[in-house]
């Protein structure tokens, strides 16, 4: 087949790509947000974290040389900003809803007031693994050439899925999160096990955003991110509070994300505003479609604040 | 002592007098013309960072080069929003900062300049924009290159390089100046080969750094080999370009460092004459309300060559770029047809390179490019 | 009188320990706050030209808070100020052109009423969803934002566009005659004078009638106001009704008094500025105009900061974030300080 005329054929692999490339990010602050959201609180401000993220990472990265420094910089700073939600929360009378909007303009604005400098120069990326090296088709070989953190999500996920069915902990987790005076009553430390869980939930988040800088689209520049830490309540909800259907959530809207500029290339070239907005009139609809006056959304944590 | 205060006093104001009066005679002679230049307070206004790889770090380059000016003191602002927001940030520099030049970079700055000029006449407004007309207030200035005359080159080269026949433009919103870049992208790109194509992605943002990585994979998907980015900053497009392995022409800055492998060459403005403007202001000398101009006048430049443009290449580009400078080459010539099958230009009808009425009229692709402008005929 | 002074003092101490914290960021990049600080003041308060900056910055503020504010007093938390200031323009545009054959003063008023209303039904909309279905009112009013973004961006670019401005896609333009004008003496526009009269209209109707005390009801204990037999979804969806209305005005008011035509432009973070603005007033319309006014002079002077100090302009939202989060820390200490306690309450 000539790789020129792909035509429909190059939208599907640039889908299949972009589902890959674009779902890393979403994959992690879901996962984040269901760990937070299942001990009972909802962060808003993964957004902020993502960014710090991906500044730290992008930053340490090139004063160290190290992309996987960077890494380990940005699920530092994700996981400090998740200890300050918590640690806000923790407190009486503090509404986590707000919080988490705070932390979104602070985090925000601290990433590029402090990232100015790492505008302009290049890091080191992450490697990425390939895939598809054995296939022919230039088009289908980078599509599957994925990035190692991609891996890391699905290996969390299905971590994360184990632990709250089978491990002591993930059972604290679940058990703050449906009913706090019941856990307290059994003795479980209830706002420890929240710091915790927002804490590791930050660093996910900071994961994603070290994704973002460090491997797709591998650069530091305001407009980063667009909205994926706030889209993280939704996906979540769309998965159910369920770690593994977090993966097919991210793929999903990865893809989803990918079909734009993908369409572009065909000449489909109105409407590209709506089409960026179909993942959220998705949602929308979806929530509409499975929320009850009756009772709450199936698999939300009792103790969820938006969900009373 | 109060008396030899006096008389001292006296006699500075008889000197200066004196001076004042050469003055007349100063303005003729260069030298003295500049000594007697007002120190002057020149504010940027920025729509990004200075540091972008892009369209903002080109006018900081431009910025840095008026500071050195004499009795200039420089202030810039990042970040200006393309609303009414520009006007207070512009009025803040001249009431609080006692700013007397001002460039608004932006494009889309231009409104707010037609509303804020008048109410400043003491201040010179440089806009980097090809829109001013007569009946616009004289204390604004339009001036940007033709940048369809580099991207021509451009296409020159990538009709040479490219194996598959395909290249691809990025255009970050449909405005003129990206319909003629895009144009003169495709026009160079089949003076070469008659039958190479263009496909055209819009992103509708000047910044987006994952839609361009996505444009960009995608157009690689489809066999596309040479690509251009008409977006604020194109560090993304050149770095995901050089990643998937296929050849890249830059826009605004010298983006080759980017791309060790596939830069091919770039299309750069040259905003230096903005400095001739700011001392056209402090001298009170004469100075032009719209100035547009390509390789003729020197406002835009190409960018140096990437390693893989092989020598007989880079002397051809060279040639065309020589024919473009002495006014020989026209880039609208005819037979013209757009991409949906209307004649543009018949046979032996050239447009002039300066015809800056048509270039803000055009609204169409030429034939070759594939993709939509929007805007109805 | 006890509460609300103990509010006051405990929100004053907020944000002096913010301006503190702030402070240490400052000296932790090299800069005296002190002088930062006079540049702050300088660039927001310290001319009239700064004057009026901060005010035009906080007259869109004061309306959107209330769409936080009202829907919050009725126990919901409602985020979707941007959405509906949106959707208020668009209809602003709409009315304006569709109105264009009446006389000016009929146009205008064409114009913002159509502007709230469409706000007034966006946000109604997340509030039906959330009586009818159960829908969460936080979650559906941030995609509602998106959606009204995309939409506002759709039409402008298409359907709606003026192929004369080649500039920027831009929609078609409102009569010149419908535009209102700068209020006297104070050269802003009139959208402040709306902002202040809807906070003290919303203020009233909170607190002195039997719809705000219902309101109140709702919110503080929706059990009890089930048992009471208040009508629940009417109040909710007129809650929703108010604060979307007040959004939209919004956006009506960025219509007929700076812009003339829909755009991009519309949407620039009022909306997710005044959320900020509503809780650090804790909900309350008249504290709305004095933090609006807090809020708007801190952006107003970010440009005069940057140029003076050659700091990123992200300083300013470093600033906010961090008077966001203090004064939100600072609820804890709500019922705490000995001072404010009622005499004969166990301490």
């Amino acid at each position: 087949m000539n790789p020129g005329e792909l035509g429909w054929w190059g939208v599907a692999i640039a889908v299949l790509g972009g589902a890959i490339r674009i779902s890393t990010p979403y994959l992690f602050v879901s996962l984040a947000e269901t760990l937070t959201e299942k001990s009972g609180r909802v962060n808003l401000g993964l957004e902020g974290t993502l960014l710090m993220g991906a500044m730290s990472g992008y930053g340490v990265s090139y004063l160290t040389g190290s992309p996987w420094l960077g890494v380990a910089a940005a699920a530092g700073a994700g996981a400090a900003f998740g200890l300050l939600h918590a640690a806000l929360c923790n407190l009486p009378r503090v509404n986590d809803v707000a919080v988490g909007i705070a932390l979104f303009i602070f985090g925000t604005g601290l990433a590029f007031f402090l990232g100015k400098p790492f505008v302009q120069p290049q890091a080191p990326r992450l490697p990425v693994f390939a895939l598809g090296g054995f296939i022919d088709m230039p088009a289908i070989r980078a599509a599957l050439e994925v990035s190692p953190l991609f891996f890391a999500g699905i290996a969390v996920a299905f971590a994360m899925r184990w632990a709250f069915v089978n491990t002591r902990w993930g059972l604290i987790v679940r058990a703050v999160g449906d009913n706090a005076e019941a856990a307290r009553t059994a003795g479980y430390p209830v706002n420890l096990t929240r710091t915790m869980a927002t804490a590791t939930g930050g660093l996910f988040a900071g994961v994603a955003g070290a994704f973002l800088s460090l491997s797709y689209p591998g650069t530091w520049a305001e407009g980063l991110s667009s909205g994926q830490g706030l889209m993280a309540v939704t996906l979540v909800i769309f998965a159910r509070w369920n770690p593994l259907n977090c993966f097919w959530v991210s793929l999903f809207f990865g893809g989803a994300s990918a079909l734009g500029p993908a369409l572009q290339t065909v000449g489909v070239t109105t409407y590209y505003y709506l089409i960026g907005a179909a993942p959220y009139a998705l949602t929308l609809a979806l929530l509409i479609a499975s929320s009850s006056r009756r009772h709450r959304l199936i698999g939300a944590p009792g103790e969820l604040s938006i969900n009373r | 002592m109060a008396r030899s205060t006096r008389n001292s006093r006296r006699q500075f104001l008889a000197k200066t007098g004196n001076v004042i009066a050469a003055g007349g005679l100063a303005a003729a002679l260069p030298l003295l013309a500049r000594a007697q230049a007002k120190p002057m307070t020149v504010g940027f206004l920025y729509t990004g960072v200075r540091q972008d790889y892009g369209w903002n770090q080109a006018h900081a380059v431009a910025a840095r080069q008026i500071a050195k000016l004499d009795g200039v003191k420089l202030l810039e602002q990042e970040n200006v929003p393309e609303t009414a927001e520009s006007e207070k940030v512009m009025e803040s520099m001249i009431r609080l900062d006692g700013a007397r030049v001002l460039f608004p970079t932006s494009f889309g700055f231009w409104p707010f300049i037609m509303k804020t000029a008048p109410k400043f006449p003491e201040v010179l407004f440089v806009h980097a924009g090809g829109l001013w007309k007569e009946g616009d207030p004289k204390n604004t200035i339009g001036y940007r290159g033709y940048m369809e005359e580099p991207h021509y080159l451009c296409g020159v080269t990538a009709g040479r390089m490219s194996k598959t026949g395909k290249i691809g433009f990025i255009g970050a919103k449909p405005l003129y100046f990206i319909f003629n870049n895009c144009n003169g992208f495709v026009l160079g790109a089949r003076s070469i080969n008659p039958k190479i194509t263009c496909q055209v992605v819009i992103t509708g943002d000047w910044n987006n750094p994952v839609k361009e990585a996505e444009a960009v994979n995608s157009l690689v998907d489809q066999g596309v080999d040479v690509i251009v980015g008409n977006c604020d900053s194109p560090k993304v497009v050149i770095e995901t370009a050089e990643r998937r392995g296929i050849y890249s022409c830059g826009y605004h800055t010298d983006l080759s460092a980017l791309a060790p492998k596939g830069f091919l060459t770039g299309a750069e403005w040259n905003w230096g004459k903005g400095a001739d403007f700011v001392r056209a202001w402090q001298t009170q000398g004469p100075y032009p309300n719209l100035l547009r101009g390509g390789f003729k006048r020197d406002m835009v430049k190409l960018s140096p060559f990437g390693a893989a443009v092989p020598e007989p290449v880079r002397a051809e580009v060279l040639k065309t770029r020589q024919a473009l400078a002495d006014d020989k080459l026209a880039l609208y010539r005819g037979p013209l047809k757009d991409n949906e099958g209307n004649t543009i230009l018949k046979a032996g009808e050239t447009i002039d390179n300066e015809d800056n009425k048509f270039k803000l009229g055009v609204k169409f692709l030429v034939e070759g490019a594939i993709g939509k402008t929007g805007l109805a005929r | 009188m006890r509460g609300r002074a103990e509010a006051a003092a405990i929100t004053a101490g907020a944000l002096l320990a913010a301006l503190a914290l702030f402070a240490l960021f400052l000296r932790a990049n090299g800069l005296d706050p002190l002088a930062v600080y006079a540049v702050l003041w300088l660039g927001g308060f310290g001319t009239p030209f700064s004057l009026q900056a901060t005010l035009t910055q906080a007259a869109p503020l004061m309306l959107t808070a209330l769409c936080t504010a009202i829907p919050a007093r009725a126990g919901m938390l409602v985020i979707g100020g941007e959405g509906a200031l949106v959707a208020g323009g668009v209809f602003a545009v709409l009315a304006g052109v569709a109105a264009a054959g009446l006389p000016a003063a009929l146009g205008t008023f064409a114009i913002c009423a159509a502007g709230a209303a469409a706000g007034a039904a966006w946000i109604a909309m997340a509030g039906a969803l959330k009586h009818f279905r159960g829908v969460n009112e936080t979650i559906s009013t941030l995609l509602l934002n998106y959606i009204a973004v995309a939409l506002l961006n759709h039409l402008v670019s298409g359907p709606m566009r003026d192929p004369a401005v080649s500039l920027k896609a831009t929609s078609w333009s409102i009569p010149q005659a419908s535009m209102v004008g700068t209020l006297p003496d104070i050269g802003v526009h009139w959208g402040l004078a709306f902002g202040v009269i809807a906070c003290l209209i919303a203020f009233a109707l909170l607190k002195y009638t039997v719809f705000g005390f219902s309101v109140g009801v709702l919110g503080g204990n929706p059990r009890a106001a089930q048992l009471v037999g208040l009508p629940i979804g009417r109040l909710t969806l007129l809650a929703c009704g108010l604060g979307g209305a007040a959004a939209g005005l919004a956006g009506a008011v960025e219509i007929v008094a700076v812009h003339g035509a829909a755009s991009s432009s519309l949407a620039v973070g009022f909306g997710y500025s005044g959320i900020l603005v509503a809780f650090l007033a804790r909900q309350n319309p008249l504290a709305i105009v004095f933090f609006a006014v807090l809020v708007g002079g801190i952006s107003a002077s970010g440009g005069l900061m940057q140029r003076r100090f050659d700091m990123p302009d992200a300083a300013t939202q470093v600033l906010q974030g961090i008077i966001f989060l203090c004064v939100l820390a600072s609820n804890a200490l709500y019922g705490r300080i000995k001072l404010f306690r009622e005499r004969g309450v166990a301490g």
